[in-house]
């Protein structure tokens, strides 16, 4: 068959790093192509080129046997191209009817627009209300949003940037048999994704990407997610397995109907929060982004006075109002999700960032002035024990990789010997190296002893790391689930806001 | 009180608050697509003795206001390439062109300082600000590239990858902002005052600014946000006038005290800033290749 996509010998170089390198493959009309790779394999650089969105340095793309420029989105629509974006691109202040009008290149009326997009939707079982303001739509739905925009475009090339990453294991089910219809009705979808059994259960052809080349092409069914994993990385990655070490006599933290009542409609308000972590407990938060988590860590925390009712008790005190000076004095550490700007300085170097979340530890001073040689010998231990690939802890903490500087920052907490870790999605968007590192690094601290709290959207690093799992939906946190003998569908419905 | 006092009263409110009714709705619309342009008062003076010293040369005042608005169009377009192209932050970007609006004027204006001209009516010029602020309104809210300068300023990155050209759309609302002010100055020293005074905006460039607030960047809150805020300046004279002995300066005052207060009340609502704001508003926008 003709393919309806060809990239000839992309290349794009970015300061410091090659995100794509000689890159050429074909995409085959009618037919789910799959682009899979780790974080930083040049992905989403090579499908923002098909799309206008960035330019190459050298390479061509040809579309339809011929030679396509695309130097803007607006060109790549009137090609047939059009993208589903990881972070979506919507307007929150905005409708979904001003969204989707947002989206169309043609001049359109508000009727035609609602007929279309009815027609769009009750053909693919899309629920949208177009009046509703898109801050009130849940994450699927944005989603939905997305996707009708694109295709009130009658695209004939869909991209799709990590659609699945931000939904439930429903909503991904649904999704997939969407993109399944559409490629029935003549669509040709490129899925970006790296996780193995999407692709596997989606796609017809699969090219791997690592380091900005592509590694190679391959027909999806000849392969299992082993092969792919091995292709993916170049190495296998080890599990450690967690095992039961939890003393169960004694209780670390407890929260007690935890509420909250904010008025601001960005905010997921608590509700009546239980949970009891035990001594060397690893316990998972699940949920899809948005369902208080944010929230939960905030009071957690305590950095914004961020209202609330109910009790947080650590070791039998009340922390209620405490600072977070305070709880760290008491030994309670935290990784916060956003690692640059929050949880270090990206202009500041390596061993400043040691005493930003070390400043209640009065070992790094002398007096009121910092102790720079006990500040430098800590980030030298981190950067050792931890595995961080950096020349010296004077490097700024911008420029290390997402993977490295992670490594370090829960380096950083680790090493200050806490009792309890609060950790908000500790491996997001890092290498599969790093994350295997971090997940080993949890699990051994909990056999010391520590308890572990982690706040994540990633179901998979949850299953691999906790002991026990609970779910948040729309603030509310569901029974918690022992994952030794979990039942994976009863999750998915917790997910979904299905309690029991 | 009796009746004629108090249409006085209203005569004056209407024909001193029209100013700040084009100065604000320019701003706003500007706002809306994500930029802060904070040199609304030098504007206004270019546009005043622009116009004005066109008038005394011409004598013809289309010319007059044709000049005063092209002064706009040059300034304006400047600040844009200023914080557009070159990505200056808008915050300085603006207080040097309200600085360097003051001095030029001054300048331009020194020779032209108490000539006497004779003033438009300026009925007209407050039926215009109102239809300005009923089509700013009509124009966000119902039109396509209304709801393109809303996306703009909402939210730029993703306007972008939608296909829509930032940059152009905020030079657009920039000008408008710009034409705006420049026709509140040649209002000022052609209708409201028909003189020319060093500095005779007298701050109320600020005043639109502190009204696009106080409007949480709605025309129609800005209109009566303007009455509000001119009523507030003209009641001076006529308390005065009905005998409550109070220092001239606490009435001189009073609009900035407003502005503060209503800032402070404004401002005290995190959420109602967010819900209202424009979200991308003083961020520049940056391509990424």
């Amino acid at each position: 068959m003709q393919p309806i996509v060809e990239f000839q010998n992309i290349c794009k170089e970015y300061p410091g790093v090659v995100a794509n390198n000689n890159v050429s493959f074909k995409i085959i009309r009618q037919s789910i192509h799959a682009i899979l790779g780790e974080n930083g394999a040049g992905k989403s650089t090579l499908v923002k080129i098909l799309y206008g969105h960035v330019k190459p340095d050298y390479g061509q793309i040809i579309i339809n046997s011929d030679l396509a420029t695309i130097n803007s989105p607006t060109k790549a629509q009137s090609l047939g191209i059009n993208m589903v974006f990881q972070h979506f691109s919507l307007f929150e202040s905005l409708t979904v009817a001003e969204n989707l009008i947002l989206g169309m290149s043609e001049k359109i009326s508000l009727n035609k627009l609602k007929s279309k997009s009815e027609t769009i939707c009750n053909k693919y079982g899309f629920n949208l209300n177009l009046n509703s303001p898109i801050s009130s739509l849940s994450v699927g739905q944005r989603q939905s949003v997305e996707i009708v925009r694109s295709l009130l475009n009658n695209p004939k090339i869909l991209i799709m940037d990590e659609p699945t990453s931000v939904l439930t294991p429903e909503e991904i089910n649904k999704l997939f048999k969407i993109i399944k219809k559409l490629v029935s009705d003549g669509l040709t979808v490129i899925f970006i994704s790296h996780k193995l059994d999407e692709i596997i259960n989606l796609s017809d052809h699969v090219t791997i990407m690592r380091n900005g080349k592509v590694i190679s092409n391959l027909t999806t069914k000849n392969e299992d997610p082993e092969s792919l994993g091995y292709k993916m990385l170049g190495y296998k990655v080890t599990k450690t397995k967690q095992i039961n070490n939890v003393n169960y006599s004694e209780n670390v933290l407890s929260l007690s109907n935890l509420s909250s009542f904010s008025q601001d409609p960005f905010t997921t308000n608590l509700n009546k929060i239980n949970l009891n972590l035990k001594k060397g407990q690893i316990f998972g938060i699940a949920g899809v982004a948005g369902n208080g988590q944010k929230e939960l860590m905030e009071i957690l925390l305590n950095e914004n006075d961020f209202e609330f009712n109910g009790d947080i008790i650590f070791k039998n005190i009340k922390i209620n109002k405490l600072s977070t000076f305070q709880r760290k004095s008491l030994s309670i550490s935290y990784v916060t999700e956003q690692r640059l700007g929050h949880s270090a300085v990206p202009e500041m170097s390596l061993s400043e960032n040691i005493l930003l979340s070390m400043n209640h530890k009065s070992y790094f001073k002398k007096g009121d002035f910092i102790n720079f040689d006990r500040i430098n010998s800590y980030a030298k231990d981190v950067i050792k024990n931890f595995n961080v690939d950096t020349p010296s802890f004077n490097v700024k903490a911008g420029k290390l990789s997402g993977g490295n500087l992670q490594k370090f920052i829960i380096g950083r907490e680790i090493m200050s010997e806490p009792e309890l870790l609060i950790l908000s999605q500790p491996t997001w968007g890092i290498d599969a190296g790093s994350e295997a590192f971090i997940k080993k690094s949890l699990i051994e601290l909990s056999h010391r002893g520590v308890s572990i709290i982690i706040i994540s959207h990633d179901l998979d690093e949850l299953l691999e790391v906790c002991h026990n799992i609970s779910v948040l939906y729309k603030g509310s946190l569901s029974k918690s689930l022992n994952v030794e003998n979990i039942d994976i569908t009863k999750l998915g419905k917790y997910m979904g806001g299905l309690f029991d | 009180m009796n009746i004629e006092l108090v249409i006085g009263i209203f005569n004056i409110v209407l024909i001193s608050t029209t100013p700040l009714v084009f100065a604000g709705i320019g701003e706003l619309v500007t706002e809306k697509s994500g930029v802060l342009n904070l040199g609304l008062e030098g504007l206004m003076l270019v546009g005043a003795v622009t116009g004005f010293i066109t008038l005394v040369l011409t004598g013809n005042y289309f010319y007059s206001l044709f000049f005063s608005i092209i002064s706009g169009v040059i300034l304006s377009g400047i600040f844009a390439f200023l914080v557009l192209n070159l990505m200056t932050n808008q915050i300085a970007t603006g207080l040097a062109l309200t600085i360097f609006g003051i001095g030029l004027s001054a300048m331009l204006g020194k020779k032209f300082s108490g000539t006497p001209i004779e003033g438009l009516n300026p009925y007209y010029f407050i039926v215009i600000s109102f239809l300005l602020v009923f089509m700013a309104s009509y124009f966000l809210s119902k039109t396509k590239p209304g709801l393109i300068v809303r996306a703009v300023g909402e939210n730029h990155n993703s306007a972008y990858a939608l296909g829509y050209n930032v940059i152009k759309t905020r030079y657009m609302t920039i000008i408008f902002g710009g034409v705006m002010s420049s026709l509140a100055g040649f209002y000022i020293s052609i209708c409201y005052a028909p003189m020319w005074q060093e500095g005779m905006t007298a701050g109320r460039g600020w005043i639109a600014l502190a009204l696009v607030v106080f409007a949480t960047w709605k025309p129609w809150r800005l209109l009566v946000g303007a009455y509000i805020f001119g009523g507030v300046a003209i009641m001076q004279m006529n308390l005065q006038a009905i005998g409550v002995k109070l220092p001239g300066q606490f009435f001189n005052m009073m609009p900035y005290l407003a502005t503060i207060i209503v800032l402070v009340f404004i401002s005290s609502n995190k959420l109602r800033l967010k819900l209202s704001a424009p979200a991308s508003l003083n961020i520049p926008f940056e391509k990424n290749q």
